[in-house]
């Protein structure tokens, strides 16, 4: 176990240290800092003078060392279009991306675990083979496209739900939160939806492909053997073993849904991360793109050092097997 | 020339009693798909010639066409059966010529990412060691964040370093490198896995004992053996390319209006939206759909077809 910790943590930091490098080069090299960072009619001695304070004069790896150090302090610089700090910038759109990514987590397993189980259970009616087809549909729908039509049926032609922003926020502690009054839960209907179209058919095809290859094993025959009702055999064992994989891959959809976050964002105008993101991508904003970068990344290798450990504390199997294969490798 | 013919026939009536064709035939699902597929590439293909306007002649655009509705609406002119943009551009030719574009971007970028995926997938198996860990871990990671903000990153980053008066017309290039980058990945993977095997078959074994240089053994022994799940990977990845390159466009980082995609036409409605004018922007978003999701069913039925598991 501590091996396989070790281990995990070792390869996160590798990850996140090409990341970093990859940011940092985009720093360095994509355009030229200096002429990014001050304005036109800078003179040759504010050039060399911030030359010198940003370090751009040391080698190298000492440079890509200070990046860092900066990055590990959550110092990304200053933003070459806001003229503010990066760090600053994100903090105030993180919360209004959290939010919206949370809720698309959670409709997408409300909505889709018992559709994915009502689909194994009753293969052949009539509502099962509706949803197959309308899943299919919605994997084949880009992002925009849903949000789109959800503006026009709904902020268009009926004129129920607001088509951007955030509506009204509360700040609590400095998290700006927008589920604590009614015209921010209103605003946040429309971009959970888009976001969590994908997630909902991708978890409902996830449940019911599980779902009937468990009920096909040994141990759900020994259950009905021992004459448990239908009930307890689907839900008290197959439903168990069948959320084991849901888990893994909802942790993993969180990295992929705060991506996608960006699409729905510029949708629906939402002042989150992946809307800051788009434009510095639009202004070649280096610092906000590599800070963004990074911020994902982290993410990410969090989440997924997470996932891994809790397969390991919720399956036994797997700690058999895996000290099996230290030992024997 | 009879022999020709005799094989060309040959060749025609071993497919058509192949089991692929079998399976094809057996699926009326598949059939719609493949056909909607066809009409849409025959359509991009021939687009400057059945496109009923020129969408790009500024000289025979007025604005007295502009936000006409569909002609079967009230208002609506016979001339431009899909209505027109605020600029008095016909929706049903700037569709067809979007449609090309995306269709172009779409193959262009699967094509690219194939032959980087294959290569380092081939490299990969056959050579081993090191230089297997190496690009089997740029993989790892590569895969691990999802393509859409690689694309974007790839993309911002050439933006970067392009001067400013080439980005207009490497655009294209641009989202094909973005979108082939992005997407090697899956490639790499199976071809790996594939050539994992078949390196240690007596054929290969024979060619090394031939004394046959390890480029033509990768290239003319291992790779037609490999190739067949890869034709599967590729009409998956087909649509898969076309939504990013979608994408991108739709978040104004891709094809410019002056060269529209069926993404840049969804951004364009997108705009138009609020004054009610609906169908600029729900024509290509239609288009966009059925030509992903037919795809999408494509590749599904090659992949069941092609799978002797599910035979």
């Amino acid at each position: 176990m501590i091996a396989f910790l070790i281990r995990r943590l070792l390869q996160g930091a590798l990850v996140m240290l090409t990341v970093a490098f990859i940011a940092f080069s985009m720093f360095r090299f994509v355009g030229d800092p200096v002429t990014n960072m001050l304005p036109q009619d800078a003179t040759l001695e504010q050039r060399t003078e911030l030359q010198e304070r940003l370090g751009l004069n040391d080698p190298l790896p000492l440079q890509f060392g200070h990046f860092v150090t900066n990055a590990v302090q959550g110092d990304f610089g200053i933003s070459y279009r806001n003229q503010r700090p990066v760090s600053d910038l994100i903090a105030e759109r993180l919360p209004a991306t959290m939010e919206m990514v949370f809720a698309a987590v959670v409709l997408s397993l409300v909505i889709g675990i018992p559709m994915g189980v009502y689909t194994a259970l009753r293969r052949d009616s009539w509502l099962s083979h509706l949803l197959q087809g309308v899943s299919l549909a919605g994997i084949s729908v880009p992002t925009f496209v849903t949000g789109i039509l959800l503006i026009l049926v709904f902020s268009v032609w009926l004129n129920w739900l607001p088509s951007f922003g955030r509506g009204e926020v509360v700040e609590i502690g400095g998290w700006s939160t927008g589920l604590l009054t009614v015209s921010g839960i209103k605003a946040l209907i429309m971009p959970v939806i888009t976001l969590s179209l994908f997630q909902i058919t991708l978890i409902m095809r996830l449940v019911r492909a599980e779902m009937l290859e468990v009920l096909k094993t040994d141990y759900i025959r020994f259950a009905r053997a021992r004459g448990l009702t239908n009930r307890a055999v689907h839900f008290g064992h197959a439903l168990r073993n069948t959320l084991m994989p849901v888990i893994t891959i909802t942790g993993l959809q969180i990295g992929a849904l705060i991506a996608f976050a960006i699409i729905t964002e510029t949708v629906f105008q939402w002042p989150g991360m992946g809307l800051l993101f788009m434009q510095a991508v639009s202004f070649v904003d280096i610092p906000v793109m590599s800070a963004y970068l990074v911020m994902v990344s982290l993410i990410f290798v969090v989440i997924n050092t997470i996932v891994d450990m809790l397969y390991f504390v919720v399956d036994p199997r797997l700690r058999v097997d895996a000290g099996k294969n230290t030992t024997g490798a | 020339m009879s022999t020709v013919t005799q094989r060309l026939n040959d060749d025609w009536r071993r497919f058509i009693d192949s089991d692929l064709f079998y399976s094809f035939r057996r699926s009326p699902i598949t059939i719609v798909a493949f056909v909607v597929v066809v009409t849409l590439i025959l359509a991009a293909i021939f687009a400057p010639w059945i496109a009923p306007h020129d969408p790009f002649d500024v000289s025979t655009l007025s604005l007295l066409n502009s936000e006409l509705p569909p002609a079967w609406v009230a208002g609506g002119d016979p001339a431009f059966l899909l209505g027109t943009d605020g600029q008095g551009r016909d929706v049903l030719s700037a569709l067809l010529y979007g449609a090309r574009i995306s269709i172009l971007v779409g193959l262009a970028s699967v094509a690219f990412a194939m032959t980087l995926g294959v290569c380092l997938g081939l490299l990969a198996a056959y050579v081993g060691g090191t230089v297997d860990a190496l690009i089997m871990r740029i993989a790892d990671v590569m895969i691990s964040f999802p393509p859409i903000l690689v694309a974007l990153l790839i993309n911002g980053v050439a933006r970067g370093v392009l001067p400013p008066e080439m980005q207009h017309d490497a655009v294209i290039f641009v989202l094909i490198l973005a979108i082939g980058l992005t997407t090697w990945v899956q490639y790499a993977r199976t071809v790996r896995g594939s050539t994992l095997v078949e390196k240690n078959r007596e054929y290969v074994l024979a060619a090394r004992v031939i004394g046959l240089r390890s480029r033509s053994i990768m290239a003319k022994h291992i790779l037609p053996n490999v190739i067949g799940p890869i034709l599967v990977v590729a009409t998956v990845n087909l649509a898969i390319a076309i939504l990013i390159e979608a994408a991108l466009s739709f978040l104004g980082v891709g094809m410019p209006p002056t060269e529209p995609s069926l993404g840049t036409l969804i951004r364009i409605g997108n705009e138009f939206l609020f004054s009610g004018v609906w169908w600029v922007v729900i024509f290509p978003s239609a288009v966009l759909v059925l030509l992903v999701l037919s795809v999408n069913l494509l590749g599904d039925w090659l992949r069941d077809a092609l799978n002797p598991k599910l035979r």
